[in-house]
């Protein structure tokens, strides 16, 4: 008998105010067809929300999508919270209006990849599935 | 003499259609509908000019609201602007007048729209950012400073807090002066929308259209030229609806509108006739045309049969328009000029009464000033130069659109039978029917775009290998000048008065009284926007959303 392996496990999560949530709706259908154990943390999440979430789910992906600007708030909160609370495994991936000069920004601060409009879904189950489980390890 | 028909014509032409090739991509709407090769009468069973048609200005207004249309006047061209502080938005409100824009209309931050103050912890990184941060009725007065309220139409784009900055617009207006009786614009005040699409939403349901409905009954007393609503489409779309969809949820959204003013003992045909709408504008241009005549008919239809309105001005669809940003593209950001441009022709076909054009940068960033320009000019090419402003209606009659518009109502009308079936309104958005609606429509859209079924310009075909970047508005943080602002109107306010007011608002929100004469007095008291939401919130408790998808 072999063990069939575990799904990689993704939550995703609005972060700050901003309630756009087309985007990251249908990634999350999408993911789950494409054989990912998805959790959709839904709206308004503060950066401790998500990253107790992250704890309680053991993820080993978190997506966040933004689309109100207040990327470079957040997103380096998200990511200071998960060094601070041992979970740097954890692979941080970006979606939404994000403009073309804060991408690299963001990749510098630990992002592992920013996904802007127009990516189609099997772009973003494609990158996953080619990444380790544990992309920090 | 007329012409011997051709009896063989039909079978000639099938037999063409059968023999000639077909391209790949499946000819349906963008929505998903099939479509025809060809409309001919007989599509159109028992279609009958003069119940169906009729004329322009009267019952059921199929071909628009007003006898001579655009030969008469023609829709406010009306941009949506702001950001930053109250005083750059009210600069670049000059600039838009300066420019030829007819009519304003106001976007607020996302911390006004979400009923927090610019101080708020949870405000940080977004004051400003998407729109203008009004805190107090101070910020009011800058932002309309030297415009005048009883000449320039004014519009504001606000929900959740909506009767709150109301209260602030007119304390503002009465303190100079003018008679509210003469102020004309509107506000979106339209909380339903929210549940499906938007996700601006602070309190749950119930007290929420209580908000609205005080709003809606205390301009049809004392501010009878403003709209208090404008029942919103533009978002359901947004969120990836289909047409049909955006119009049987808007309408449906009006009807409880309508039920809960006559609940409050309201007659109809004194506040229908101020009922306005808003509906997207999007790509397939018969489709929009289309959703735009169906929501004129049945909303007419159920007015004068569901809810007796005598007046023929209550069962008047009147509408704004904004094109789809749905629709905007990022990469060859250039091309989204011609989007935008057959989207505002497919709302002006479709008899809008008012319409934003989207700037052509809108994915990457708020609009600047040269993509705010040729976003107005577009309107102004469309109205002046094309000529389909000549005649009333000019696609009225055609096969093709009335066979849809007929298609469009049998199947908004399936849908206002299901949300009955689920409880009405209320229940059907609290049993996540709106939203999963939506999401299988957006999802769907997205596998086909995936796939290539449907092609998108410059995203999955005709890619340019190296592209310019264009030129892109930065807006500055406002946040420290905002949050200085707003200390020194709370240093300088009488505490006492404001601890008084905060509760009289408490007081009335656990009643049934309506709301805004308290609120005036919140006003003048200068309280602000995030204290007067954070009091209801005491009374009516607030909604998380459920995280459904």
């Amino acid at each position: 008998m072999t063990l069939q392996p575990q799904p990689v496990r993704i939550i995703l999560a609005k972060v700050g105010l901003d309630g756009h949530d087309r985007g990251i709706r249908v990634v999350a259908r999408g993911l789950r067809d494409a054989g990912f154990h998805v959790i959709y943390a839904g709206l308004w999440q503060t950066p401790e929300a998500v990253v107790r979430a992250v704890a309680d789910e053991d993820a080993d992906w978190l997506g966040l999508s933004l689309l109100s600007g207040s990327h470079m708030t957040q997103v380096p909160r998200v990511l200071e919270l998960l060094l601070r609370t041992d979970l740097g495994h954890v692979g941080v991936i970006v979606g939404g209006i994000i403009p073309p000069g804060d991408v690299p920004k963001l990749l510098e601060l630990g992002v592992v990849r920013v996904f802007g409009p127009g990516t189609p879904l099997g772009e973003i189950s494609d990158f996953l599935r080619e990444q380790p489980r544990r992309v920090h390890d | 003499m007329a012409p011997v028909p051709d009896s063989g014509a039909r079978d000639r032409w099938q037999e063409e259609l059968r023999r000639g090739p077909a391209r790949e991509q499946p000819p349906t709407t963008i929505s998903g509908q099939p479509v025809q090769p060809l409309y001919t009468p007989d599509l159109l069973p028992g279609f009958d000019y003069e119940s169906d048609l009729g004329y322009p200005g009267q019952f059921p207004f199929a071909r628009g609201v007003h006898a001579a249309m655009y030969r008469s006047q023609l829709w406010t061209m009306r941009q949506f602007a702001g950001f930053g502080t109250p005083r750059q938005t009210n600069a670049r409100f000059r600039f838009l007048l300066e420019k030829g824009q007819t009519g304003l209309s106001t976007a607020f931050d996302l911390p006004t729209l979400m009923g927090l103050d610019s101080d708020d912890p949870h405000a940080e990184g977004e004051v400003g950012r998407l729109g203008v941060a009004v805190d107090t009725i101070e910020d009011v007065r800058q932002l309309y400073d030297g415009i005048d309220l009883d000449q320039v139409s004014v519009s504001l784009t606000i929900n959740a807090p909506a009767i709150v900055v109301m209260a602030f617009v007119f304390a503002h207006a009465q303190d100079q002066g003018l008679d509210p009786r003469r102020l004309r614009g509107t506000t979106q005040n339209d909380i339903l929308k929210e549940y499906h699409a938007q996700n601006e939403f602070i309190f749950p349901p119930e007290p929420s259209v209580r908000l609205v409905v005080d709003l809606i009954e205390f301009c049809t007393r004392h501010v009878p030229r403003w709209n208090p609503v404008s029942i919103s489409g533009y978002h359901i779309r947004e969120a990836g609806s289909t047409a049909v969809q955006e119009l049987a949820f808007t309408l449906a959204d009006g009807f409880h509108y309508v039920d809960q003013c006559l609940a409050r003992g309201l007659r109809v045909d004194d506040f229908a006739p101020r009922l306005s709408f808003f509906f997207n504008a999007h790509n397939d241009l018969f489709e929009e045309v289309a959703k735009y005549r169906a929501a004129r008919v049945l909303w007419a239809d159920a007015l004068r049969r569901r809810y007796g309105a005598q007046d023929e001005a209550s069962c008047r669809l009147r509408f704004h328009a904004q094109t789809a940003g749905c629709s905007l593209q990022a990469t060859q950001p250039e091309v989204n000029l011609v989007r935008v441009a057959y989207q505002a022709l497919a709302a002006v076909l479709g008899g809008c009464q008012s319409l934003h054009t989207n700037s052509l940068d809108e994915t990457l960033a708020l609009p600047s000033e040269h993509a705010a320009t040729l976003a107005l000019r577009t309107q102004q090419v469309l109205a002046y130069e094309t000529g389909v402003t000549n005649t009333v209606d000019p696609l009225g009659g055609s096969y093709f659109l009335e066979a849809l518009a007929q298609r469009m109502r049998r199947e908004a009308t399936s849908y206002f039978e299901r949300i009955d079936r689920l409880g009405g309104m209320i229940a059907a958005i609290e049993a996540g029917f709106f939203r999963r609606e939506i999401g299988e429509a957006s999802f769907a859209y997205q596998r086909e775009v995936d796939a290539g079924r449907r092609v998108v310009v410059g995203v999955n075909a005709f890619q340019e290998r190296d592209e310019t970047p264009i030129g892109l508005l930065v807006v500055d943080a406002v946040e420290r000048e905002q949050v200085a602002a707003l200390r020194l109107v709370k240093e300088r306010r009488d505490q006492a008065d404001v601890r008084r007011v905060l509760d009289e608002v408490r007081r009335t929100a656990l009643g049934r009284t309506n709301l805004m004469p308290t609120l005036l007095d919140a006003a003048r008291a200068r309280v602000t926007v995030g204290e007067v939401m954070t009091a209801l919130a005491d009374v009516f408790g607030r909604d998380k959303g459920a995280a459904i998808w």
